[in-house]
């Protein structure tokens, strides 16, 4: 096991130590052999930049272009601007978007920065089951919670008391909403950052006597520094573009996401809808840019010679995560709790008698069971093709010699989906796979379109959980590949992707869930043949089948459970039978 | 040898009907979900060598994706999409005029009014007052019979409707009581409703709704909805006002430059039969062919006089400056509360 080694400790991020060439002296075939692998790995991220333009950058450029053009298609230069901003209520409408946001990411980027403490860092039981539950939002259609927030604090809510008179229709029902949903995304990244933590660290601040509480400021926080400012990023852009929580709990709180659907679906203006997503492109644009200022001085915490880290046993330290964990879980099962009762109600709030009539859904109409296999057939399709092409070009982006404008193009392309939100992405995939000069025209309407915008629509996430994976590898991994002439290829497959298995598993759950509960964007895809069960949901919630459609949403979050059953199950085998070679007993 | 005889024939006819049931085409709508499988099937009993592929979705999405989607349109016919919607299609030239069989048995309110019209009317589906009777009663509220009565001070912070910026039914209240008190007193009696407002919505049968779980008393939204929560149960009253109520009408029309002419047609052809009329009518109280319409459970029997004169034209052409008008007046205001 580990022998302590203070010398070394200040040399694990050293980066004399990641150049080969400081080691032996290559020879000239050698050397000719590496700058054609240069060639052939710029290149394949040159074909994951096409890809992503094609995916992303095409069709936002095709709606996103009718911003500073009239209904006619000509060009009219920055009126559209002019016009919405002089419209009035925009100033509200801005301000009221940056304060709901900002107000939701410290809640969520704390609450979920205290879970993955706990999770990580002490010896709680039941960590597994723990991180099941913590992840319960994702998998649940975004109806689900507007459903049980109403349920618990509307006018009819059992807890309407506890907003003392407050009304949770505006922005205390946006926040709660807000918080649920993202939640489990910006966990992901901060359990992804937290998660393979170096155990010399924590050996020396033990050595050097430093209070558990220095240790946490000094060791944890700056290990954890880049997830906290992805998970930040990740949050805030989420709920900004989000007009789901607001349209159906926001009353009339008006934000920005609200105005793009009043101006497309309300008026069939998508000029002015392309106007206010551009708007909406600025907050995210900026918080990009702070994101890529501080992952500049991020580097490896997880080197070749680091130690998995084992919490000691400290009972008062677990006592202390058990009560961080508290206030996000009862949450959790409060909302998930008063859903799947509502699932089971005849008729609220008047008819409160239980039955099991709301799940029989062959006899309802709107969808039903074949609506549900299509949702299955595109989730496992999303999460095939995308957890291949979003770690494979991370893989690229991290661990291959790039240009570096070629990896800040790759990570702009990334990002970009983040912030646009699914009606825009929706709405370019019509213009732009809809063109009758669109070669691929044909495969509008099929599950496979529905298939493309889900990756793309959950593309961000996916590739920061990846990067922050792969970053946390030591790059010596490579140098020492390369000193015993093995190729990076054989790395990757032997050395890298073994140890990225969790984060694969993480991202191929990720993409399921979602690509089961996305609403917004595929709702203008889908066609007779591909209906999907989360808007089978939708439509019955807006034809007033309230019970019916949480007991749909149940089922979907119930399959998703399953999903990640499977996928925890995975995990604590690939845990397992890597621990072993992690904890380096040769 | 008779049974193989039978058998025979039997393959003979089913072969015959598969060969014909070779047309499909892709309908899109924004009639309920629940009544999809209905009228697909009512027509197929006719006409069984034409299958429905439906594209269902509500007003403001369909309306919005077949505009989306009109450099290379997919849809053969829409069946079930309110007037106004088709007036947009129609003036992108999106839509073929066709005038079907029995037109002439039409009310000229229920069709495009060109000789050869691009749309023809199926139903009307109209404004309506949803009262919780169990809310009304606890908060000790009257019941209304009239608009007027909503802007009495005894309903404030009782009362939802939806936005017009975000649903057609909100603007087609809006839109009707402009042209039911004239322009001044209009904006005077909104000016007066928005005091009692408690929130507007993003969706019309939303009001409705929230006044069938108790999460409001009174909801402004349309007669349909207010039916079928009644049916299900709600505790609901459906309030018809009394100076007149705002409609629309759903209607069907084939959208240019699809290859199916032929079957586009039948299909239109039948939605404006006898028949079609009085399946319509099974869920909506005015059908587009006087004299067919029976009275529906939970609508007023003289639904048809409760109507106003609707002028469309006068919507279509004013609609953006009076959407404009209504956010200055209540947009900037709502959190000041």
């Amino acid at each position: 096991m580990s022998v302590f080694d203070p010398g070394k400790s200040s040399m694990i991020d050293s980066p004399s130590f990641s150049t080969p060439a400081t080691r032996n002296w290559p020879t000239l075939a050698e050397l000719r052999r590496r700058l054609t692998d240069r060639w052939v790995f710029a290149l394949l991220l040159v074909i994951g930049c096409v890809v992503l333009t094609l995916l992303v950058l095409a069709p936002l450029y095709t709606l996103l272009s009718k911003s500073v053009e009239n209904k006619a298609g000509e060009f009219v230069g920055l009126e559209n601007f002019a016009h919405y901003l002089s419209s009035g209520g925009i100033e509200s409408a801005f301000f009221n978007s940056l304060w709901v946001a900002g107000l939701s990411t410290v809640i969520v980027v704390s609450l979920a920065f205290m879970a993955a403490w706990a999770l990580t860092r002490t010896r709680l039981p039941f960590t597994g089951w723990l991180r099941g539950v913590l992840v319960l939002p994702i998998l649940a259609p975004s109806l689900l919670p507007a459903i049980s927030l109403v349920y618990l604090f509307g006018n009819q809510g059992v807890l309407k008391s506890w907003l003392f008179g407050a009304e949770i229709y505006g922005p205390i029902g946006i926040i709660m909403g807000s918080c649920f949903w993202t939640f489990p995304h910006a966990l992901m990244i901060l359990l992804t950052a937290m998660d393979n933590a170096d155990g010399r660290h924590y050996e020396a601040a033990t050595a050097l006597k430093a209070s558990p509480w220095r240790t946490f400021w000094t060791v944890t926080v700056p290990g954890a520094r880049y997830g906290l400012v992805s998970a930040g990023f990740v949050v805030f852009t989420l709920v900004i573009t989000d007009f789901g929580v607001p349209k159906v709990i926001g009353g009339q709180f008006d934000v920005l996401a609200t105005d793009i659907y009043k101006q497309v679906i309300g008026q069939q203006k998508f000029e002015m809808g392309a106007v206010v997503s551009v708007l909406l492109l600025l907050p995210a644009m900026l918080a990009f840019i702070a994101d890529r200022y501080v992952q500049r001085k991020q580097s490896a915490s997880f080197t070749a010679r680091s130690v998995p880290y084992r919490p000691r046993q400290d009972r008062m330290r677990d006592a202390i995560g058990a009560l961080m964990l508290t206030p996000t879980v009862v949450f959790i099962f409060a909302i998930i709790g008063m859903a799947i009762y509502a699932s089971f109600v005849t008729f609220w709030p008047y008819n409160l008698q239980l039955s099991l009539n709301n799940y029989q859904f062959g006899r309802m109409d709107g969808g039903g069971w074949g609506a549900y296999i299509n949702s299955l057939k595109m989730a496992l399709g999303t999460m095939l093709i995308g957890t291949g092409l979003v770690f494979f070009n991370a893989w690229l982006m991290e661990r291959t010699p790039q240009p570096k404008l070629l990896t800040g193009v790759f990570q702009f392309l990334s990002l970009l989906p983040l912030a646009v939100p699914g009606l825009v992405l929706g709405l370019s995939y019509i213009f732009f796979f809809n063109h009758p000069d669109n070669p691929i025209n044909g495969i509008y309407g099929t599950l496979f379109i529905l298939i493309l915008c889900t990756i793309t629509h959950f593309y961000a996430v996916s590739h920061l959980t990846a990067v922050t994976a792969l970053k946390q590898l030591d790059q010596e991994f490579e140098a020492v590949g390369e000193s015993l002439n093995a190729s990076r290829w054989r790395v990757l497959f032997t050395v890298t992707l073994p140890l990225c298995l969790p984060a694969i598993l993480d991202v191929a759950l990720y993409l399921f869930v979602n690509a089961m509960t996305t609403v917004s964007a595929v709702v203008f895809l889908y066609g007779h043949d591909s209906q999907l069960a989360s808007v089978a949901v939708l439509n019955m919630d807006e034809a007033g089948d309230i019970a019916p459609a949480a007991a749909m949403a149940i089922l979907i979050t119930a399959t998703c459970a399953v999903a990640k059953l499977i996928q925890g199950v995975l995990r604590f085998w690939v845990d397992r039978s890597t621990r072993a070679w992690r904890q380096g007993m040769e | 040898m008779k049974h193989l005889k039978k058998a025979l024939a039997l393959t003979v006819l089913m072969v015959a009907v598969n060969a014909n049931a070779q047309t499909e085409l892709t309908v899109y709508t924004a009639v309920e979900a629940e009544d999809l499988k209905k009228y697909a099937a009512r027509f197929n009993e006719d006409h069984p060598d034409i299958k429905v592929n439906w594209v269902r979705d509500s007003t403001g999405v369909i309306t919005a994706r077949l505009l989306a989607e009109k450099d290379n349109p997919r849809a053969d016919v829409v069946w079930g999409l309110a007037g106004t919607s088709l007036l947009l299609l129609k003036n992108e030239g999106m839509l073929t005029p066709y005038a079907p069989k029995g037109l002439e048995k039409l009310s000229l309110k229920f069709r495009d009014r060109d000789e050869t019209p691009s749309w023809v009317g199926m139903d009307a589906w109209m404004a309506a007052v949803c009262v919780n009777t169990i809310e009304a009663e606890k908060h000790n509220l009257p019941m209304p019979t009239s608009w007027q009565d909503l802007t009495k001070p005894v309903y404030q912070g009782h009362v939802v409707m939806p936005n017009p910026n975000s649903s057609g039914t909100g603007f087609l209240d809006v839109s009707a009581w402009l042209q039911l008190m004239g322009e001044d007193k209009g904006w005077e009696f909104m000016d007066g409703l928005h005091q009692n407002i408690s929130r507007y919505t993003h969706s019309g049968s939303k009001p409705c709704k929230m006044a069938a779980s108790g999460e409001t008393t009174i909801g402004v939204s349309f007669a349909f909805r207010g039916a079928r929560l009644k049916e299900q149960g709600a505790p609901l009253e459906v309030v018809f006002p009394s100076e007149g109520l705002g409609w629309e009408v759903e209607a069907t029309a084939i959208v240019d430059g699809t290859d199916k002419v032929e079957a586009a047609q039948t299909l239109v052809d039948w939605s404006i039969t006898r028949q079609a009329m009085e399946m319509y009518n099974e869920g909506y109280a005015i059908v587009a062919m006087p004299g067919v319409a029976q009275p529906v459970k939970h609508f007023p029997a003289n639904a048809e006089e409760l109507i106003i004169d609707n002028d469309f034209g006068w919507a279509a052409s004013n609609r953006e400056a009076i959407l404009t008008e209504w956010a200055r007046r209540y947009d900037g205001k709502s959190e000041a509360k």
